[in-house]
């Protein structure tokens, strides 16, 4: 009878520990865990607000996320703030406020939630807070990668940016694809154009029509309004390279390639974080080097291999530097 | 800044400007029928969208640059007539209510395009049309006879509304019915009937430019007019209520902005003072708005709703 208990609490034992190992460890949020998304553009607008939506779904896909929230087409601060309070309110697990304009809005409404996580982007700042993630592209990578290759493919020597506000994940892609451009060609013309406005796509037509009436051969752009100047390079034969979605679709004869950010890559560690217990007070970075960066080319374009070559190259160096 | 005074500057800024005006040009002569029969719509730019969006569907499903412009007026005339319904009949405040349709136009055209398109899909634009002779003259042509169909319709609208405005009865009963609906009641003019009629016209007119914006640029995309239809509003102040005005208006605002544009691309224009230089359209439109309002009236009834007997 005293050897049957024995083996009996021996065997509870085991039952435990193994239940405990398959309930743990590698599994990350899961159905139950919510997350909603507060973003300044539309959800499809091939750029910005695409970007986060689209990895948010690849992770409910996975099983990691259960029920995803989006309002989007929030570029006003305050009806932004309104939905980030009531996402908290209604218990959502992570509350993403895709938009740097929303920062100081975050600031006030987090303390009010201290058992809800928020994640804010693209930005490095996390205000001290522990209940705040910061997240931001190191756009300027891919930029750079692309940049290279269309120097290469110009054969005027002459490359057009369309850019919106001078500011943030922008910023740092139009400096880095100007970059690329004059590592791989010293005496290329770069002329870059910021429209001031994220959203005026008649400018943004206009501003590529300058470029190109300038001699750009190749160009790129970034930001939601940037498919007026994508239209504009189709009609001009001009060759495009894209960022933050994959744009081919928009032209699929010019499209080179995209910068296409994978936030999902983050965005787990970031659910596995809140997990454990730890709801904010860290920064990420989406890199070449994690995955979070990713270039996608346009199969349909015929891209010389030597060209490929200088872009994959460019990539691994930054996945070597880390 | 020698790049400035070459004509392949000048080409290109004047081109340029004359795209840019376009849509602010048919949206403010829309605007301007109805505000001389004294009704203020404030919702032009929501008739706008939901143009823009009509045109951009229909060309999207046919290939039909002319039927999606059609389609652009169709919804322009109907959501005229609503406005109509609104201010003349309900005799709601203006102001108000014109928020409301342009509300109204910019939440329905992102719904229908949410719904029925999804991601952005671009579609056919104007064909170029090269006017014989004209488009051949060194640089004039490239600047002014090398544009879509679309463009010089445009255009040519504006002497028809001059002439309909200043040397038709319908004109004359316009203008009556802005400046003494009162009057123009007791001859026998149907007050409301005319005010009716310029709404259709200007929500027509305004559909067009939504239409004409969406065709030019082969995309459509949520807020594609930008505000563009208040731009139209204020234009009509700038043109003093006047066809060759607002004309005048909407290539002034439309060559600043390519100007800019241009400064900017030849950095000309330094990046740090890129914000200001992107104000100077509405800066040059507000100072032009304030000589105008020193020299002219607006219509002595524009925004009082009109009751028989009052």
């Amino acid at each position: 009878m005293r050897k049957r208990n024995i083996a009996i609490v021996v065997l509870m034992v085991v039952v435990a520990l193994v239940g405990a190992g398959c309930g743990g460890g590698d599994d990350v949020g899961g159905e139950d865990f919510k997350v909603a998304i507060v973003a300044p553009s539309a959800s499809n607008d091939l750029a910005f607000t695409q970007s986060m939506v689209e990895a948010v779904n690849r992770l409910k896909d996975d099983g990691v996320v259960g029920e995803v929230a989006v309002t989007d087409n929030t570029f006003v601060v305050e009806d932004a703030a309104v939905a980030i309070r009531e996402y908290a309110t209604d218990g959502y697990d992570l509350v993403i406020a895709h938009g740097s304009q929303y920062g100081g809005s975050l600031q006030e409404i987090a303390p009010d939630f201290p058992e809800t996580a928020f994640a804010w982007g693209t930005a490095a700042d996390t205000f001290g807070l522990d209940n705040v993630y910061a997240y931001e592209a190191a756009s300027e990578q891919g930029g750079e990668v692309m940049g290279m290759m269309a120097a290469a493919l110009s054969s005027a020597g002459n490359v057009g940016i369309v850019g919106p506000i001078e500011v943030g994940d922008a910023k740092l892609y139009v400096d880095g694809f100007k970059a690329g451009v004059l590592k791989q060609n010293p005496s290329a013309t770069v002329n870059v154009n910021y429209i001031d406005s994220f959203s005026d796509v008649a400018l943004a037509s206009e501003a590529a029509q300058s470029l190109i009436g300038n001699g750009a051969d190749v160009m790129s752009g970034t930001a939601q309004m940037v498919v007026g100047a994508v239209g504009v390079a189709k009609e001009k034969g001009v060759l495009w390279f894209g960022t933050q979605a994959n744009q081919t679709s928009l032209a699929p004869d010019i499209v080179v390639a995209s910068q296409v950010y994978h936030w999902e890559h983050i965005l787990r560690d970031m659910i596995g974080k809140i997990g454990d217990g730890s709801l904010g007070g860290e920064t990420y970075k989406i890199t070449f080097a994690n995955d979070g960066l990713v270039i996608e080319y346009n199969d349909g374009f015929d891209l010389p291999d030597d060209v490929k070559q200088i872009g994959e190259d460019a990539i691994k160096a930054f996945k070597d530097a880390g | 800044m020698s790049e400035v005074l070459t004509t392949a500057f000048l080409v290109g800024v004047v081109a340029s400007a004359i795209r840019l005006a376009v849509p602010l040009l048919l949206a403010s002569l829309g605007e301007t029928f109805g505000q001389r029969s004294g009704v203020l719509n404030l919702g032009v730019d929501g008739i706008m969208l939901l143009g823009a969006f009509t045109s951009y569907y229909t060309v999207l499903k046919t290939g039909n640059v002319w039927l999606g412009l059609l389609a652009g007026a169709v919804v322009g005339f109907v959501l005229g007539i609503a406005s109509a319904v609104i201010a003349v009949t309900l005799k709601a405040e203006q102001g108000i209510s014109g928020i409301g349709i342009y509300l109204f136009g910019l939440g329905m055209s992102d719904l229908l395009f949410q719904k029925l398109v999804g991601t952005p899909i671009p579609i056919d634009t104007f064909p170029i049309v090269h006017i014989p002779l004209l488009a051949d003259i060194p640089y004039i042509g490239e600047m002014f006879f090398q544009h879509s169909l679309a463009i010089y319709l445009a255009f040519a609208s504006i002497p028809v509304a001059t002439f309909v405005i200043n040397r038709t009865t319908f004109g004359m009963n316009i203008r009556a019915v802005g400046e003494h609906p009162e009057a123009a009641d007791t001859l026998g003019v149907s007050v409301a009937g005319v005010r009716y009629a310029t709404q259709m016209i200007g929500g027509t007119l305004a559909g067009i430019a939504g239409g004409v914006l969406a065709i030019t640029l082969g995309i459509f995309q949520q807020n594609l007019t930008n505000a563009a239809g208040f731009i139209a509003i204020a234009l009509v102040y700038f043109g003093a209520w006047r066809p060759i005005g607002i004309m005048l208006g909407s290539l002034l605002f439309g060559f600043v902005n390519a100007l800019v544009l241009e400064l900017k691309t030849l950095e000309i224009i330094p990046r740090d003072l890129s914000n200001l230089a992107s104000m100077a359209p509405a800066i040059i439109t507000i100072l032009a708005l304030v000589f105008v309002a020193r020299r002219f009236r607006a219509p002595s009834a524009l925004t009082k709703p009109f009751t028989r007997g009052r």
